[in-house]
């Protein structure tokens, strides 16, 4: 039984021990001079595994009585995580090693962050998840406070920690609720007995706290309040991280415990998950419009973007499941991009992350300007980019749930979203001529920059038979 | 006797949570979280989890409360200026926590298992095993999964905290066992010969 297990979970095995054997031969040899071959070797690790999951045996395989899920939605959740970790890992590298950040450890947290990610969105009992955010979290806060002699990464390294701390403490006491109730913790345990009856109002004081606590994992109104600042001291490169994979665990993991444990009861949760958001978007809509730091900005934009990919889950749909998955997918493409375009902002060497900076920056640098200008357009959704498709998606879906009104309220967010993002725009092709930025140009940021535009651009086609296998990944978990 | 054993720890419990909340020495809260743990201790005894009983005392009681009290004793923080800070915010602390009180006696008093619950139930008292033998049992077999998640994030935590903290330091001594090893007289020492009377 063991042996079947194992080779069930293969794939978060091989990464866990490469992460230790890369630590103990980190600190056994070179230690930090080691670092940049380690962020190398951890991102091709990642690339690796993640192709090899997107071929594997289709099917649903469950493994240690229950605890581990493998099926679509799983794969097509690890498939993102690992991309997006390994692309924004690559992309770090110059950044750190220039300002002496990269030590051994921060490429091989990053890859136990992943492993943590991978148990999440293959959870299958209450505690597999806490474990897995919980591995999951413990990496993210050190990484916030990665640059620990600077007051602001300190900072946010120690108020996600303290935050995160609160919230686990809200999921776990949900989590005992909910076992006091069904009398197990086991998904498929719960959902069976959800099935006999009524849910009554324990269950549902406990599945109020577990939304909570998972609605701060994924920053949703109003369990938002640690993101701008998290985003703002984490050195660049770990706002990045923190913008793309974990966002699309949680999710994913949000997705699973409703569906998996709660799939029955569709109508006690949808609207809770439907007012958070509604929040969600409008205030990550109207509270970027007063800032001018970038990654704060980008913050917002999180926010609000959580809160179209969480109208997907507030359907309760099939359908909805297969719009959040687009829209994550998109979402992350779309972020490596933008944090490509930002670890590019310097000024003197220094990194600079005030959107005036970006005055006049298309007359200097036309083919960057015009890349930033497609994923601006894109996050903002603006027809002809990829980024309006996945909101059409979600609205979709929350419609054919029964939802119109938030599809509505979503609409108008996007519109009043807009005006943040087209402002960057204006700066770099309107704005007056002011200090200028550093010409940078790292073959692998600026290629980073340009693959995400393009995908933007031509995503528009067939998406990159990502619609596929969302559908397919939608129809394991939801039935 | 056990009814009354019981009273005696939950009460010391209750007592002991309140006062490390609201006593005014910081070092005397981590006395009284001391009280509330072993008294928490003396509660599992009673249910028959002897094995957790004596992990309680021993983790949180013997490492964790003296880690505590050391991390009061050396931290300069000053308790008076946050316990003011928190004196603003009681008020609507106050209603919100009766809120949420009132919503918990509303909850727990319709509580409602589902049916089929007590079926699904892990056993919690193994009847023909010892204790301490059916948690390793379970801990290896079911929980495996578990237990090796527990252990890396023990080791991510075990990692962060000396990433955070280790400062390599250029102007310090340290020591070089080798060349130690490879000193010798004619080397550690110099010879002189101090005529009477006249010094070096």
């Amino acid at each position: 039984m063991i042996q079947a297990d194992l080779s069930i979970i293969l794939p978060e095995i091989v990464l866990a021990v490469y992460a230790m054997l890369a630590l103990l031969a980190a600190v056994y040899t070179s230690k930090d001079k080691l670092g940049p071959l380690l962020v190398w070797s951890t991102g091709g690790l990642m690339v690796v595994l993640a192709a090899w999951i997107a071929t594997k045996a289709s099917g649903t395989h469950v493994a240690f009585g229950g605890m581990f899920v493998d099926d679509g939605f799983a794969r097509f959740a690890k498939v993102a995580i690992l991309l997006s970790a390994a692309a924004v890992l690559v992309m770090s590298q110059d950044y750190m090693s220039r300002r002496g950040l990269l030590r051994f450890e921060y490429p091989l947290l990053v890859a136990l962050a992943a492993v943590g990610m991978m148990m999440m969105v293959s959870a299958g009992d209450l505690m597999a998840l806490y474990m897995g955010l919980e591995l999951q979290s413990l990496a993210l806060y050190v990484v916030a406070a990665l640059r620990r002699d600077s007051v602001k990464s300190t900072e946010a390294g120690l108020k996600y920690f303290v935050l995160g701390a609160l919230s686990s403490g809200l999921l776990l006491y949900g989590a005992s609720l909910v076992y006091g109730f069904s009398g197990t913790t086991l998904f498929s345990g719960i959902i069976e007995t959800a099935k006999h009856g009524e849910v009554t109002i324990g269950l549902l004081f406990g599945l109020i706290f577990l939304i909570s606590g998972l609605a701060f994992k994924v920053s949703a109104v109003p369990f938002h309040m640690w993101t701008p600042d998290v985003y703002e001291g984490s050195p660049t490169p770990v706002t990045a991280f923190f913008a793309t994979a974990p966002k699309m665990a949680a999710m994913g993991l949000f997705a699973r415990v409703m569906h998996d444990a709660f799939g029955l009861a569709v109508q006690d949760w949808s609207q809770v998950i439907a007012l958070l958001a509604l929040l969600s978007m409008f205030l990550g809509a109207v509270a970027a419009i007063g800032q001018r730091d970038i990654k704060r900005l980008m913050a917002f934009s999180s926010i609000a973007h959580m809160g179209y990919a969480m109208m997907g889950l507030a359907a309760g749909t099939q359908f909805g499941v297969q719009a959040l998955l687009v829209y994550m997918a998109i979402y992350v493409t779309m972020n490596v991009g933008t944090f490509a375009f930002i670890l590019m902002m310097e000024k003197d060497g220094k990194p600079v992350t005030d959107i005036t900076m970006l005055n006049g920056y298309a007359r200097r640098e036309p083919a960057k300007a015009l890349a930033m200008l497609v994923l601006l357009f894109s996050l903002a959704g603006v027809p002809p980019m990829l980024g309006f498709f996945g909101k059409l998606y979600v609205l979709r879906a929350a419609y054919d749930a029964g939802l119109a009104w938030l599809a509505i309220a979503g609409v108008i967010a996007s519109v009043i979203g807009a005006f943040y993002y087209l402002r960057i725009v204006y700066y770099m092709y309107f704005g007056d001529e002011g200090e200028e930025l550093d010409s940078n140009n790292q073959p692998i940021l600026w290629g980073f920059l340009m693959a995400s535009a393009a995908v933007m651009l031509l995503g528009i086609i067939n998406m990159f038979g990502v619609e596929g296998a969302a559908a397919a990944a939608a129809a394991t978990l939801v039935n | 006797m056990s009814v009354f054993a019981f009273y005696l720890f939950a009460i010391s419990a209750i007592a002991g949570g309140l006062f490390t909340v609201i006593s005014r020495q910081p070092v005397h809260s981590v006395l009284w979280l001391i009280l509330s743990f072993i008294s928490a201790a003396g509660l599992f005894v009673l249910l028959g989890a002897e094995f957790v009983a004596m992990l309680l005392v021993i983790v949180y009681v013997g490492a964790v409360a003296v880690l505590f009290l050391f991390v009061v004793m050396m931290l300069d923080v000053d308790f008076a200026e946050l316990k003011a800070e928190m004196a603003r915010y009681m008020p609507l602390a106050l209603l919100i926590g009766l809120v949420i009180l009132m919503q918990f006696v509303m909850a727990f008093g319709a509580w409602e298992s589902a049916h089929g619950a007590a079926e699904q139930l892990a056993q919690p008292v193994p009847v023909d095993r010892h204790n301490t033998e059916a948690l390793g049992v379970i801990l290896y077999d079911q929980y495996f999964l578990l237990f090796q998640l527990a252990g890396l994030i023990l080791l991510v935590a075990m990692i962060g905290a000396i990433v955070l903290t280790l400062r390599h330091r250029q102007d310090i001594k340290r020591q070089d066992i080798l060349a130690q090893m490879y000193r010798d007289p004619a080397k550690a020492m110099e010879l002189k010969d101090v005529k009477p009377g006249q010094g070096l």
